[in-house]
């Protein structure tokens, strides 16, 4: 349906346009050169003021029907800071802008070219000159501390009963890791990555810390209402978590660890009553990152603190399941299919 | 002034039999300038093509009309081809075309160089489109990010051509810079102080320090980068002790200053042209001037707000908020600037005036909602959506674009010695005008939303499709007015008759030459007194330097 009209808008505006340009040509040919010339002044000084109003008029509309169905509110307790440092700069820039906007339009107006009309000498008033200079200036000072104060505060340390995630972006999908019963995330160093053997994220077995450590894909569970603390790496090319429900974004940079924290303000459940059963809280990956970019997307499953724990419980450590695979290596050319299962001798090979 | 078609054959004559050794053995500056523009037109329309191509992808919710390989490969040569052999090009052809015009000199002050500029920069650009044959463009983007750019992640020779094309085009560059400079300060008219100037030699000038400055660290970082690729060096594998970011310093360093390389010589055209269809001299010429030099030297020091989302130091970002926010101002008064020479003037609706009108439009957006920039958490939030996609072009297509456009109709009579079709030239502005805004205006609101960019396809989620058919129905609008404007040098470049030399009663030294300037510039030239040589000459009652003029004093 609104295909169709802005199809139709289109070949309208076409019409318009040549019609326009029709009458005008017309107009020539009956006036002189000199006279045309006025004409076609004011048949444009007057496009350029229905441009400031048709103009207008569409911002207020898309505004109008897109109002709050833009991303929603915020769900976490940060992004409303955000969101309201949006608004505060909205507000300015739109000041600025409808001034300089009609200074535009009413002088292209009044000052096109008329027989009783001449040019105004006007070279310089520094006056005028510095305080356009200045207010400015100090407005934008006033908005960008502002912003770095709202900003110190998101990056800043995390509460200290934060739960941590760790978040790994490869090409292309998400993997979690969370610290465990200890509370303590284990060493890893990128040449233990081994994904053959149980060890996607490099852990080094050898530190107890990583044998409680739990590690999952795809979809990362948090509780709601908990402030929960990301430290973001990557394996190959630079991700970026973006989070646009909650309104943070970082990026994943190989080999530079970065942090983020936020506290999540509605489970997923409560998300899906409001938007609809298809919503899911999403991890964009933001920053190009290859082939797959536009596919690389992870959850957030936010939870009440009881079905995280009832989630937990059943999440095996990853250190199990590598040990099991290091135990039996027949398994694992077993999975691979491409030996017979028969003899230990032939799966060596 | 007569128009002395004689002249100007006779002095062509000896050319007459080698029409294609004319231009590839020319060493003069209009020849060379407008095989620039030539250039720039060329990619232009492959970079268009190619931009119809991505947004034909995106017309819908899970579209299959390109492979994602594919699209990735288009949409960095788009922006790659639009900035470096597109924009560059085109600014470099009116540069090297006018400013000698404009401050009376007869030439470049190295000739030899500047074909040598021109033909390297070319090479550059041919190469990279090389690449298309030799198994894949580069897919990494325009910024073409480190170690996505390395070869164990993009293993097609894409980003080899990529490195070599930019590093030729480069050199190119940087020396059309020096060129530009000893030009400014040695072949001056006689009396013309620097103070003189006409702003778009000024902004020139300006602009090529930026450029000397900004474009050996692109240059230093494309060699390593192929040294990297090429002998397996390791300056930005991670893996064996590179850096990630490193890369990015590098790029931005020269990346930001870029985008002011792009838009200063537009804004000496526009200063020009709101002069001459105002009927006034510019409002307060030294504040512009001035402000110039401000956003050049700020320009090498707001890099990192192209960085914030990196998890760099909070001081880090404080800094570079803080200057982002800084560049802003000079940049925004200059709107003032031009707001003040209309103010009282006397306003003629050509093509190229209503171009600099709408560049102050759509500038103005730009340059508002580029102030979210510098306020961290927002550009936190926008940085990587189609916010930024919206933003850019404003800047670029509104600012700069719509400057190239300005001035091409503003000069094509100095071009050509005749002028286009103005009725044809309005038509165009407004499909363009309109188009634009179609096409970018939607894409904040889309980047709102949270629609990332450079994504090759997207889900089906309320609004997406809608307004990504209006941005694809904007921009095919806007390439149908392009061949309008096409069809209008066409037609013009066929009429057998030349122009008035000075079609706008105009005020620089440039439309005192001949209708098409010969072999050599001038024969003799008036004295120069102010900073509108040829008003004076032609009005000599209300002459600026009779007139009280106090910025003097
Ligand atoms: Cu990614």
């Amino acid at each position: 349906m609104s295909t169709t009209w802005i199809i139709v808008a289109l070949i309208l505006g076409f019409i318009v346009v040549f019609q326009i340009a029709k009458a005008s040509e017309y107009v020539s040919i009956l006036r002189g050169e000199e006279k045309t010339r006025k004409q076609n002044n004011r048949i444009n000084g007057f496009l350029l003021l229905a441009f400031l109003v048709i103009g207008l008029i569409g911002v207020y509309y898309c505004n109008q029907t897109l109002k709050g169905k833009i991303l929603g509110e915020s769900a976490s307790v940060q992004g409303e800071k955000i969101d309201t440092m949006i608004n505060i700069t909205l507000v300015i820039t739109g000041i600025v802008f409808v001034i300089t906007q009609v200074l535009l339009f009413w002088f292209s107006y009044k000052y096109q070219e008329k027989e009783e009309n001449t040019a105004y000498y006007f070279p310089h008033n520094n006056k005028l000159e510095v305080i356009w200079t200045v207010v400015p200036a100090i407005t934008l000072t006033i908005l960008v501390g502002f912003g770095l104060y709202y900003w110190f505060q998101i990056t800043g340390e995390a509460p200290k009963d934060a739960m941590v995630v760790e978040v790994t972006g490869h090409q292309f999908g998400w993997e979690f890791r969370y610290p465990g019963r200890d509370g303590v995330l284990g060493k890893k160093y990128f040449k233990e990555i081994r994904e053959d053997k149980g060890n996607p994220l490099g852990q080094i077995w050898s530190d107890k810390a990583n044998q409680d450590d739990i590690y999952t894909t795809t979809t990362v569970h948090l509780v709601v209402n908990k402030p929960v603390k990301f430290i973001i790496g990557a394996k190959d090319v630079i991700h970026d978590v973006g989070l646009p429900h909650f309104r943070l974004k970082m990026d994943a940079v190989p080999g530079i660890p970065t942090t983020l924290w936020f506290t999540p303000k509605f489970t997923t459940a409560q998300m899906k009553e409001k938007y609809g059963p298809d919503f899911e809280y999403e991890i964009s990956c933001d920053q190009m990152c290859g082939k797959g970019h536009f596919g690389m997307r992870g959850i957030v499953l936010v939870e009440s603190e009881a079905e995280f724990d009832r989630w937990i419980a059943t999440q095996k450590p990853q250190y199990v399941q590598a040990m099991s695979m290091q135990a039996a290596p027949a398994n694992t050319a077993d999975s691979t299919g491409k030996a017979a299962p028969s003899t230990a001798g032939i799966a060596l090979k | 002034m007569e128009i002395r078609l004689s002249d100007i054959e006779k002095n062509k004559a000896t050319y007459k039999d080698y029409r294609i050794l004319r231009w590839l053995t020319s060493v003069d500056h209009k020849e060379i300038g407008i095989m620039y523009l030539w250039v720039a037109l060329l990619f232009f329309v492959v970079g268009g093509i190619e931009a119809l191509l991505m947004r034909t992808q995106l017309v819908m919710a899970n579209n299959h009309f390109l492979s994602p390989d594919v699209y990735n490969q288009i949409f960095t040569m788009h922006g790659t081809t639009m900035i470096f052999f597109v924009m560059m090009p085109a600014l470099f052809g009116f540069q090297v075309y006018m400013m000698p015009l404009m401050i009376g000199a007869n030439d470049m002050a190295f000739p030899r160089m500047n074909a040598f500029s021109f033909w390297i920069t070319l090479f550059g650009g041919l190469l990279l489109y090389f690449s298309f044959f030799a198994g894949g463009a580069p897919n990494a983007g325009w910024f073409n990010y480190a170690p996505l750019n390395e070869s164990a992640y993009s293993s097609t020779s894409g980003i080899d051509y990529y490195c070599i094309g930019l590093l030729l085009a480069g050199i190119g560059s940087v020396s059309t810079g020096v060129n530009i400079i000893v030009t400014v300060l040695k072949y001056r008219a006689p009396g013309m102080s620097l103070k003189m100037l006409p702003l778009f030699v000024w902004m020139s000038f300006v602009n090529a320090f930026l450029i000397i400055g900004a474009l050996p660290s692109l240059n230093a970082a494309l060699s390593m980068l192929l040294l990297d690729r090429q002998l397996h060096a390791h300056f930005f594998n991670v893996a064996s002790g590179g850096s990630a970011l490193l890369w990015q310093h590098m790029f931005w360093l020269f990346g930001h200053p870029e985008v002011y390389i792009i838009i200063l010589p537009a804004f000496g055209i526009y200063s020009e042209v709101f002069q001459v269809f105002s009927r006034k001299r510019i409002y307060g010429y030294s504040f512009v001037a001035g402000s110039t030099v401000a956003i050049a030297l700020l320009s090498f020091g707001v890099w990192v707000h192209h960085m914030f989302a990196t998890g760099l130091g909070n001081t880090v970002n404080a800094f570079f908020g803080a200057s982002s926010m800084l560049i802003g101002v000079p940049t925004g008064i200059k709107i003032f600037n031009w707001l003040g020479t209309m103010y009282g003037g006397s306003i003629r609706f050509t093509v190229s005036m209503l171009f600099a009108i709408a560049f102050l439009i759509e500038f103005t957006i730009g340059g508002l909602t580029g102030i979210a920039f510098s306020i961290i958490p927002i550009d936190w939030q926008v940085t990587d959506t189609y916010y930024v996609v919206a933003h850019m072009h404003y800047v670029m297509v509104g600012g700069s674009l719509f400057g190239v456009l300005s001035g091409l109709f503003y000069w094509f009579q100095k071009l050509s010695g005749k002028q286009l079709d103005e009725k044809l030239g309005k038509i165009f502005f407004w499909l363009f005008v309109i188009g634009f805004n179609m096409t970018f205006f939607v894409q904040h609101i889309l980047g709102i939303m949270g629609m990332p960019r450079r994504v090759y396809t997207y889900p089906d989620l309320p609004y997406f499709t809608l307004l990504n058919l209006c941005s694809t129905a904007g921009a095919f609008l806007m390439g149908g007015s392009l061949l309008l404007l096409f069809y209008n040098i066409y037609k013009t470049a066929r009429k057998k008759e030349l122009d008035r030399s000075d079609p706008w009663d105009g005020f620089t030294l440039e439309w005192l030459s001949t209708a098409l300037p010969g072999q050599k510039n001038f024969e003799a030239l008036p004295e120069i007194k102010s900073r509108r040589p040829y008003w004076d000459l032609k009005y000599p009652d209300k002459a600026d330097w009779k007139n009280d003029d106090k910025e003097r004093k």
